[in-house]
């Protein structure tokens, strides 16, 4: 797979929709982290994220690109765009978007990328691949998803249902939990009684004794 | 194609998620940033798959395998910045500053007066005031000051302000959030 590398001088159309969709990519992400407004920053990472679709799709992998659009600018976008809003953030410019060590985390950044170029460049220098259509299509992605690795989807569909339901509790209201139990950590069950009956989440103890307090007769059926 | 154009353009996005996950105050542009950083790696994985002719295509499956947990990562992370939201009134970083080691603090134990006094982190109290009006924000806090003062090392003072403090403030919250959830809210606060 190397031993005859094209020149970098004479770049093949693919190289060159590579590079300018790269070049998309990084613009569009250095305006998510330094634009001054919040919800231009979710619009411009919908941008990044299609065009690194785009990447996707010059790189043969048509179905990771396809999965990248659906989840990514359809889904991930539209999460951040509600945490915005839920959070009443400012819509219009707002100068308090950036911490005071901003300095310091760009002098950090371009060391980073200074050290990943560097060996980047050094290391795949003579790397070359030779795109053949079709590879990255739905029927053999999925062939291989369904025979190799279908233990790992298996217990991924396992983390992504468990991630939902986290997050259903982890939301909801009135499902007491955190802040107000270690607060009173005894004294729950005396103090409110009757909003323990709500309570079916973290904490079992105070919905326990109210639930008894309520309905004593539930209690000894149920158990 | 040349592996090096794919790989530069990974490294770039990942410098630049760096800098956004360092520099950003906001929790949500902070989450973005992160999303950058996984968009990197998965640029990766994808050009090294070509590169290798993998015929199991590990790396394109292990990208699809970071987007869905990329999308539980959001979906969970969102979850607990509207919960810090909630209890907070604040989503920036710069004051969620719990786990920070006390300056000049007395007491290890949690005194919700000094803690309050110091500015270290909201009291429940300031919740209803800087719903109502957001220039309110000094009399509840005095009054905390007062209530933890008074308790001082008993705790039975603290415990019955948390537990006077708890309804009433997650019931206003969930009245400014979500008007569609009044009727449970209020007929809990009428209830305990």
């Amino acid at each position: 797979m190397t031993e005859a590398v094209p020149s970098y001088l004479s770049p093949t159309g693919q190289e060159i929709v590579f590079l300018l969709l790269g070049a998309v990519a990084i613009g569009s992400a250095l305006l998510v982290v330094t634009t001054k407004q919040l919800v231009h920053a979710a619009l411009w990472l919908v941008v990044a994220f299609g065009a690194l679709a785009g990447c996707y799709l010059v790189l043969t992998a048509e179905f990771v690109a396809w999965v990248q659009v659906l989840i990514y600018v359809g889904a991930v976008i539209v999460l951040l765009l509600f945490g915005i809003m839920l959070t009443r953030a400012p819509v219009g410019r707002s100068d308090d978007l950036d911490s005071g060590n901003r300095v310091a985390a760009a002098v950090v950044a371009v060391a980073t990328a200074g050290v990943l170029v560097t060996v980047v460049i050094d290391g795949f220098r003579t790397a070359y691949a030779p795109l053949t259509p079709g590879a990255g299509a739905a029927r053999e992605l999925g062939a291989s998803i369904f025979s190799t690795w279908v233990l790992p989807f298996e217990a991924l569909s396992v983390l992504l249902l468990a991630a939902l339901i986290g997050a259903i509790v982890l939301s909801r209201t009135d499902i007491r939990g955190g802040p107000p139990s270690p607060a009173n950590p005894a004294d729950g069950s005396d103090g409110e009684p009757g909003a323990g009956g709500l309570a079916d989440g973290p904490d079992a103890d105070p919905s326990r004794t109210g639930a008894s307090k309520e309905s004593p007769t539930d209690q000894t059926g149920g158990h | 194609m040349h592996i090096v154009y794919p790989a530069l353009v990974a490294a770039l996005l990942f410098s630049i998620g760096v800098y956004g996950v360092l520099a950003r105050r906001n929790t949500i542009l902070v989450l973005m940033s992160v999303e950058l950083m996984l968009n990197a790696v998965n640029l990766n994985l994808v050009a090294f798959d070509v590169w290798l002719g993998d015929r199991l295509h590990s790396g394109q499956v292990l990208t699809l395998f970071v987007i869905v947990i990329a999308a539980a990562e959001v979906g969970v992370g969102l979850a607990i910045i509207l919960a810090l939201y909630r209890n907070r009134k604040t989503v920036d970083i710069d004051h969620l500053r719990d786990l920070a080691e006390p300056a000049d603090d007395p007491s290890p134990e949690d005194d919700p007066g000094a803690r309050s006094a110091s500015g270290a982190r909201m009291p429940a109290t300031a919740v209803p005031a800087l719903i109502g009006a957001p220039t309110g924000g000094p009399p509840p806090r005095s009054r905390s000051e007062e209530v933890g003062g008074a308790g001082g090392g008993g705790r039975s003072g603290e415990e019955g302000r948390a537990v006077e403090d708890g309804p009433s403030a997650e019931g206003l919250s969930g009245e400014e959030g979500r008007p569609g959830e009044d009727p449970g809210h209020l007929g809990r606060g009428g209830a305990s």
